[in-house]
């Protein structure tokens, strides 16, 4: 660290990190001596690593689809039983919800509490929509013979997707709860740490969405 | 800072995105915009509903060398997943977000492992194994 770095940080430190108050010293070191980092940081470090290990047990369901995509049992296979029409409609669904939940960050950062509702109720009802279009899908594979007990693979199929959308139900269970909050708790410090781990987690469902329509929908209908 | 700047700050991983990432450095500029904002959001969007559509594009219209589709779909999928980390998640290298872009990379690696490995050690156990019907004709006859 040059003498002119430090000076030129001084007294400039958002959340005064190595700005000892006994010595008045400013120097960052990196290793905590300026006291612990602020609450959010925290608490989106913490939801952070769930989010992680939440992935690490979809890589598990997204290996075990990968190696049973052949194991059919004389069943039919994606090409016979995806539609590509219905998967990019659920894909612009979850892509505009994850847009519309940062959009809720905005109005929540903001204390304004009419947009922050609206844009939470545009983002439930597009989670709800990719939910039914996802029921219907597994209603006619199964209406067609080909439920998750058909062959390994279909278990394999409804086992990954049914995770993720039962972590979007989840999710849309704690989007009812964050919109009865604001309103009855204000936007207080808990609550818009509420809201953080919230938006972390749509986004990650969207990522994870990402996985499965490259993985099971585009790379599994032109698997043979 | 004043509980406005912290309030700006909130809802992402860490710093903003963009934003001057020298270690202790307040930002020079005015904290972020609503329409700055917006903007980073709207840029996030527009580029996953490209890289989204040139997935299904490349699938749709055979216009990728038939073996290579696999490997282009996989380039736009972790693509998508790089533009959502960056615009909507907010992960950056800045001093705040570095636990998280360490836990991230650990995440990666055992995803990797996983997957790749799961694969690699079904592949080779499928040429490996005898085939159930020639059991049973050895076993029968």
């Amino acid at each position: 660290m040059s003498a002119e770095g430090t000076a030129l940080r001084a007294g400039r430190d958002p959340y005064h990190i190595g700005h000892a108050p006994s010595t008045g010293v400013p120097e960052y070191t990196g290793h905590g001596a300026g006291g612990p980092a602020p609450k959010r940081i925290v608490v989106g470090y913490g939801f952070w690593i769930f989010i992680l290990s939440d992935v690490i047990l979809f890589s598990c369901f997204f290996a075990t689809y990968t190696v049973l995509i052949d194991a059919r049992n004389g069943g039919p296979g994606p090409q016979q039983l995806f539609d590509l029409h219905n998967t990019a409609i659920e894909t612009a669904c979850l892509l505009l919800s994850s847009f519309t939940c940062g959009m809720t960050s905005l109005a929540v950062a903001r204390h304004n509490l009419l947009w922050t509702e609206i844009t939470l109720a545009i983002t439930g009802l597009l989670g709800l929509t990719f939910l039914g279009l996802e029921a219907h899908e597994f209603h006619a594979l199964v209406a067609l013979g080909a439920g998750p007990t058909r062959s390994a693979f279909l278990t394999a199929f409804f086992a990954l997707v049914g995770c993720h959308g039962a972590h979007v139900t989840c999710g849309i269970l704690w989007l009812g709860t964050m919109m009865a909050q604001f309103p009855a708790k204000g936007f207080k410090e808990t609550i818009r740490h509420r809201y953080l781990c919230f938006s972390l987690f749509w986004h990650a469902l969207d990522i994870i969405w990402i996985g499965i329509f490259t993985v099971v929908y585009l790379i599994g209908i032109i698997t043979p | 800072m004043s509980s406005h700047r912290e309030d700006f700050d909130e809802f992402d991983l860490g710093s903003r995105v963009g934003e001057d990432q020298v270690v202790g450095a307040a930002p020079s500029e005015a904290p972020p915009t609503l329409r700055s904002e917006l903007r980073s959001y709207l840029t996030g969007l527009a580029l996953a509903a490209a890289l989204t559509a040139a997935a299904f594009w490349a699938l749709d219209e055979h216009v990728i060398y038939g073996p290579g589709i696999v490997m282009a779909l996989i380039v736009f999928g972790l693509a998508q997943v790089g533009v959502h980390l960056v615009f909507f998640l907010h992960l950056t290298t800045s001093p705040d977000n570095t636990n998280n872009a360490l836990a991230l990379a650990f995440g990666v690696l055992i995803v990797s492992l996983i997957f790749f490995g799961s694969i690699w050690v079904m592949y080779h156990m499928n040429q490996n194994m005898i085939p159930v019907k020639a059991l049973m004709e050895m076993r029968g006859g």
